[in-house]
């Protein structure tokens, strides 16, 4: 009875808010160039879909999520994998790399357009930076935890540096490190999102901005509700990944 | 002990190893950086990290950007209040009672986990070029992490506590107040840290998206004007602005989370 009641509440309330944007823009006179009629912006989000004129923004934004992931894997992997070889250096870098992690790193976009120009160059180098640092210290606290017995053992038992990096330390940091990686393309999506919003020539963020100044508002709506879809099958198929990769470890 | 005795067991607690090979890797970043920028930039492009310090003086003394830096500032305060007021009011609701919190929180969470760097342009188109839309923005990144971190607070508080708290015959106000309000304590110290940075986040994107007076009208202008080093200073202020801000916060929260130890 009571989660029949829940379920009410959680279809009335959209329904509810769908009904008033409706009204609101039939009935009490809000203006079209602010808020576009809700069946407008879905005929306008079917047609896009129908077109396929979303394509080549999508491939932009995607083709620079791709490089910026490779490139902050790349490196974020191999420093921290370098960063944790001893608790000395742990000490060191992880302080260091945290510090950096809690600015707000968007702000180095004008920087990075200022040296790579409006183009996709420097969204990638932004989403790289930025996703860089999660799967940078997940890496460190992955290798930096593994029990120390365990390598002992391994060593005693006579197993190589090779052995020992492949039976002992990767199994045991490999679900942190696929963590931090995942958190490192949400987050790398969002500022390639972001930068192409800000500072751009192409790219589904620009999309966005373009029809905005265009007052184009269903196509603007229908854009918003396309690039928020793409980014929910992303981040969920990034994370099926992630829970497939921590069972066959 | 003596004022000398404590200098130097301060000394000998900031100069470690560590801290020395901490500041060593600094050092070496800003020399590559120094080297680079003197030697193999163009310098449109890069200015050496000792010229951007020497130049930091007439990144401010450039017309107006004192004032951006303050509205900037002012932005960050109301933004953050009003997400600190928005997500504990919203946060206590959710948490304190079953029903709201089981056919909201889903719906909270839903929305908190959408890109809302998409709907940017909306926020200017409604709140207009000037503050609002900075400090709409900013609440927006700011108040979920506060609800959702009250809600997780209140929820936290052991069942056994509110049962013998109602045996002994409190009311619900002093359930609240002397059971729930002090274990949600360190948890909202921690909401607020987080939100903070949301923020920070909110604020700075909205600013860098479009500006007339902010910080945002002056990176844009530096960065056409291929000036990187009073790009470079006002980027540098800003960043460390941030820090200091994430810092206080994060003082806070270990000062509130003492008392369970």
């Amino acid at each position: 009875m009571r989660q029949l009641a829940v379920r009410a509440v959680q279809i009335a309330v959209p329904v509810a808010l769908v009904a008033l944007w409706y009204l609101a823009t039939t009935r009490w006179g809000v203006s079209r160039i602010l808020l576009p009629n809700p069946v407008d912006a879905a005929r306008a989000l079917g047609h896009v879909l129908a077109t396929g004129e979303y394509v080549d923004d999508l491939r932009v934004t995607l083709t620079e999520l791709a490089i910026a992931f490779a490139i902050s894997v790349g490196a974020g992997i191999t420093l921290g994998y370098l960063f944790s070889r001893s608790s000395f250096r742990i000490r060191v870098f992880d302080p260091l790399l945290s510090a950096i992690y809690s600015v707000p790193l968007i702000l180095f976009l004008p920087l990075y357009v200022l040296w790579f120009g409006l183009g996709p160059a420097s969204k990638i180098a932004l989403g790289a930076t930025i996703s860089f640092f999660p799967i940078a210290l997940s890496t460190i606290a992955g290798f930096g935890r593994v029990e120390p017995m365990m390598v002992t053992a391994a060593r005693s038992m006579g197993a190589s540096d090779l052995q020992l990096f492949r039976f002992v330390l990767l199994p045991a940091a490999f679900p942190v490190i696929i963590a931090g990686a995942r958190l490192g393309f949400t987050v790398a999506l969002l500022s390639i999102i972001g930068s192409e919003t800000l500072a751009s020539l192409a790219g589904l963020g620009h999309k966005i901005v373009e029809l905005s100044e265009g007052m184009e508002m269903p196509r603007m709506f229908a854009y918003i509700a396309f690039v928020v879809a793409i980014a929910a099958i992303l981040n969920i198929a990034v994370s099926r990944l992630e829970a497939w990769g921590r069972r066959h470890t | 002990m003596g004022a000398a005795a404590h200098m130097t067991s301060l000394a000998g607690r900031f100069l470690t190893k560590t801290a020395i090979a901490r500041l060593a890797v600094i050092a070496l970043m800003l020399a590559v950086w120094e080297i680079a920028a003197r030697g193999f930039v163009d310098p449109l492009f890069l200015a050496p990290p000792s010229r951007v310090v020497a130049g930091l003086g007439t990144v401010f003394a450039t017309n107006g950007v004192p004032a951006a830096v303050g509205i900037t500032l002012v932005e960050l305060v109301v933004a953050f209040a009003l997400s600190v007021a928005i997500g504990l009011s919203v946060g206590l609701a959710l948490g304190l009672f079953d029903f709201p919190r089981r056919s909201f929180m889903p719906m909270v969470l839903l929305v908190y986990g959408m890109p809302q760097i998409t709907i940017l342009p909306l926020f200017v188109l409604y709140f207009g070029i000037g503050p609002a839309s900075k400090i709409a923005f900013g609440v927006t990144h700011g108040m979920f992490p506060i609800i959702v971190t009250v809600v997780a607070g209140v929820q936290n508080v052991k069942p056994i506590l509110l049962t013998s708290a109602r045996a002994m015959g409190a009311s619900f106000w002093q359930q609240f107040r002397y059971v729930v309000f002090p274990h949600m304590i360190p948890v909202f110290f921690t909401g607020m840290r987080l939100g903070m940075t949301g923020v920070l986040l909110g604020v700075l994107l909205a600013e860098l998206y479009v500006s007339t007076a902010g910080i945002g009208y002056f990176t844009t202008l530096f960065t056409q004007n291929f000036d990187p080093t009073k790009l470079l200073g006002l980027v540098g202020t800003l960043a460390a602005m941030a820090i200091v801000l994430n810092a206080i916060m994060r003082r806070l929260e270990m000062r509130f989370a003492r008392w369970r130890d």
